[in-house]
């Protein structure tokens, strides 16, 4: 057609690869009960520790449960962030900064005009929203306060606080897919890289504990009023838990060309979603399957090579025997061999964070060469056609895939590889 | 020639549910009447915003059992979606179509949040579980996915009206990859006092208005689709010393010109405060354009995808070449994309 403009290279259309490349992490951060960093979370998940304490962040008298993976906050770490800004940031802010920094000082990257940035959450900043609202109502003509609020509730604007923070910019990508958002986002990061859309990308998930979610997963009843005990015949719900964690991804080549310290490498995604229901999965898990086994395509491996199953394991009755199920299925006769663990008794349900620190737990598991154990397991649910790893254990670990699943249906599996 | 082209068009929005009443009240080119929304407490000035009036017909959707109790925005993403699907819905569930699903939206289901949260602060022991899973970012995502049974990739986005656009870049990805067949991309919001009490913190002349917009994009032209997306520009965050106008400029200088006869569809919507940036960018525009927020209101996601279903659609009515939509969020970023028409006997 006569003056049709050429088409420009910009986020659409983007110039492809002709080969996949390969994705390595070169920078982990993680923030959860179970401390800051990665060292005291290493030890916590290898020997199974359990940081379930009463919650102190908002009122729960009335509520049928009081506990929660509650996370202590360290002090925020020194970035370009000015005190006033700093000062702004709500608790899933100071989470996400936290983790973000951890990964950034290991990755030795520096400020960037060309860093995507992938993002899980489901609720932002909600405690600024709740805060926001019982202002609104309570005192309805004292607006002070209210437009930071509304500013810094916006998960957008929790990624903004880390491209100011460490001098860079770029697509900036937040995925809300329920209790897959964290798997989901760190995926679509390994996909941009895989197919060379980008040569880095900083991608993880973040979540705090707020009232509005407290209640609601109580109100659902899907909180445990004992125990969270996932794959136990007697579990009767999940825990809450809150928190974050952050990888700095790039391509093989970029590290290698830098020399970068490879901590393991992402070699599968699968994403599949699941129609059955809002709120509970498919009994088979149907989906579950799709994504595990769609997981295993991309990354040319057969169920068998898989050493560790990092399971969604909520702890809920539904949860639990759909992803046995779909375990089962998957893994067929190797699912006899193939450990799986919970680490959702650790440090609760962290929701739009469960994937990316689940991420982050198989990394430790890879590079330790242990297994985690789902410490509060009694009696293993017979529905499980696969050892359940209950005390903490060595292993020589190659592959290891890590299940998210969501409200919603979004259904999320990643596999990492131990790099030597 | 190779590409990704528009397969469907859907909106609903306070003209109505369907892009020919969109398309009817751009054409007036007045503002569509605002209503107030009384705000708990303060009765000194009530809150104006542009709802979506009831549809003619009850959607079929509603039937759904998955449907019965679902939230307005959800209601606008159904009936979006539907309308730019338009026979295709049929070939999702048999397999025949394999339908990736995206849906982006700024503040999700604001209506239950609130109720939901209201309900907690009263009795959390009698708050009600029907409500809160509604007000999950994903479940107008999950509520699509159910009822055209797409088990394919379905991501929700979550930003400010930005993200609609950085939406139909991923899908043209998942297109160009073959990773799907068909991409649905749907924006939309829904109106409540408590948001636009929240918006008259920033700007006092800005309406907030409710509604939805759906792309449906496949690759190469089917059933004489002209319409193609040429470019979506990288999204210019707002930050640190890249101010919101800077942030515009740059999204316009990474968008091809285009000769005349072009269109440009702006977010500009009647308000000093909000158009400054976006206006002082695109001072120089020469060719026509258009504003669907003067007329619909200040809508967020489903604003930007109006901008694109109206650019569009316009595209493939109308002796335009081509057509850039300019979309500069409230909050995080601006970007812009551009469509182009292709004469079919090219593919």
């Amino acid at each position: 057609m006569a003056g049709q403009p050429s088409d420009i290279v910009v986020l659409f259309p983007v110039s492809k690869s002709a080969h996949p490349h390969r994705v390595v992490v070169t920078g982990a951060g993680i923030l959860t009960a179970l401390g800051a960093g990665w060292q005291p979370n290493a030890q916590g998940f290898r020997a199974g520790r359990v940081a379930m304490r009463p919650v102190s962040l908002f009122p729960v008298d009335r509520q049928r449960i009081g506990l929660a993976g509650e996370a202590d906050l360290p002090p925020l770490p020194s970035t370009r962030l000015g005190a006033r800004q700093m000062k702004r940031m709500d608790r899933a802010a100071t989470m996400l900064l936290f983790a973000a920094h951890e990964a950034w000082i290991q990755s030795g990257w520096g400020p960037s005009d060309d860093l995507p940035l992938v993002l899980g959450t489901t609720s932002g900043g909600m405690m600024l929203g709740e805060t926001y609202y019982r202002q609104a109502i309570q005192t309805p003509d004292l607006r002070r306060g209210q437009a930071e609020r509304v500013h810094n509730y916006l998960a957008q604007r929790q990624g903004l606080n880390l491209a100011d923070a460490f001098g860079f910019s770029g697509p900036m990508t937040i995925i809300a897919n329920a209790c897959a958002s964290g798997a989901n986002a760190i995926g679509h990061a390994f996909e941009l890289l895989r197919r060379g859309g980008a040569r880095r990308v900083l991608t993880g998930g973040y979540d705090a504990l707020s009232q509005v979610v407290f209640g609601g997963f109580d109100s659902l009843q899907a909180l445990s009023p004992t125990r969270c005990r996932p794959f136990d015949v007697r579990r009767d719900g999940l825990a809450l838990g809150e928190g974050a964690a952050v990888l700095a991804l790039e391509t093989l080549d970029s590290a290698r060309r830098r020399d970068a310290l490879i901590l393991g490498e992402i070699v599968g995604y699968g994403a599949a979603n699941d129609t059955h229901h809002l709120t509970q999965p498919h009994p088979q898990g149907e989906a579950a399957v799709t994504s595990m086994s769609a997981a295993c395509t991309c990354a040319g491996l057969s169920p068998e090579k898989i050493d560790y199953l990092n399971a969604h394991g909520t702890g809920t009755p539904l949860n639990d025997s759909a992803e046995a199920a779909a375990i089962n299925k998957w893994a067929g006769t190797h699912a006899a061999r193939l450990p799986v663990s919970s680490t959702k008794s650790s440090i609760g349900h962290l929701l739009g964070a469960a994937g990316a620190v689940e991420t982050v737990v198989c990394l430790m598991a890879l590079q330790g060469q242990w297994l985690p154990p789902t410490s509060t397991l009694e009696t293993p649910d017979p529905a499980c056609g696969f050892p359940l790893v209950q005390t903490p254990a060595d292993a020589a670990l190659e592959y290891a895939l890590t299940n998210s699943f969501g409200f919603g249906g979004a259904n999320a599996s990643l596999i990492l590889r131990r790099h030597p | 020639m190779s590409g990704v082209f528009i397969a469907g068009l859907g909106a609903v929005s306070p003209a109505g549910w369907t892009v020919a009443s969109l398309r009817s009240a751009l054409a007036i080119g007045l503002p569509l009447p605002a209503v107030d929304l009384p705000r708990p407490g303060w009765a000194r000035r009530p809150l104006s915003v542009r709802q979506v009036p009831p549809p003619e017909q009850r959607p079929a959707f509603v039937t759904h059992p998955r449907l019965r109790r679902t939230s307005p925005v959800a209601h606008h993403t159904l009936s979006a979606a539907l309308e730019a699907l338009g026979v295709d819905a049929a070939l999702i569930s048999s397999g025949a179509l394999t339908l990736g699903i995206i849906y982006c939206t700024m503040n999700g289901c604001v209506n239950y949040s609130r109720r939901f949260y209201d309900e907690v602060l009263k009795d959390p022991r009698t708050a009600s579980p029907l409500l809160f899973p509604e007000t999950v970012f994903n479940s107008p995502a999950s509520h699509l996915g159910s009822l055209l049974g797409a088990t394919a990739v379905n991501y929700t986005l979550v930003g400010d009206a930005g993200v609609f656009l950085q939406g139909l870049a991923l899908a043209a990805e998942w297109l160009t990859d073959g990773r799907v067949g068909g991409c649905l991309v749907v924006g939309a919001e829904e109106t409540d006092w408590l948001l636009a009490d929240a918006l008259r913190l920033f700007d006092r002349q800005a309406v907030a208005a409710a509604g939805a917009g759906a792309i449906y994009l496949r690759t190469g032209p089917e059933r004489g689709a002209a319409v193609r997306l040429s470019a979506v520009t990288n999204p210019h965050l707002f930050r640190a010393g890249i101010p919101r106008r800077h942030a515009a400029q740059l999204a316009r200088e990474e968008i091809a010109f285009n000769p005349p006869p072009a269109l440009l569809c702006d977010g500009l919507q009647g308000s000093e405060r909000s158009d400054r940036d976006e206006r002082e960018v695109w001072a120089d525009w020469t060719g026509i354009r258009i504003s669907p927020k003067r007329i619909l209101g200040e809508g967020f996601t489903a604003a930007a995808a109006w901008q694109c279903v109206a650019a569009a659609d316009m595209l493939g009515r109308e002796p335009f070449s081509a057509a850039t939509v300019s979309v500069v969020g409230c909050h995080a970023q601006a970007i812009a994309g551009q469509f182009i028409k292709t004469n079919p006997t090219e593919s």
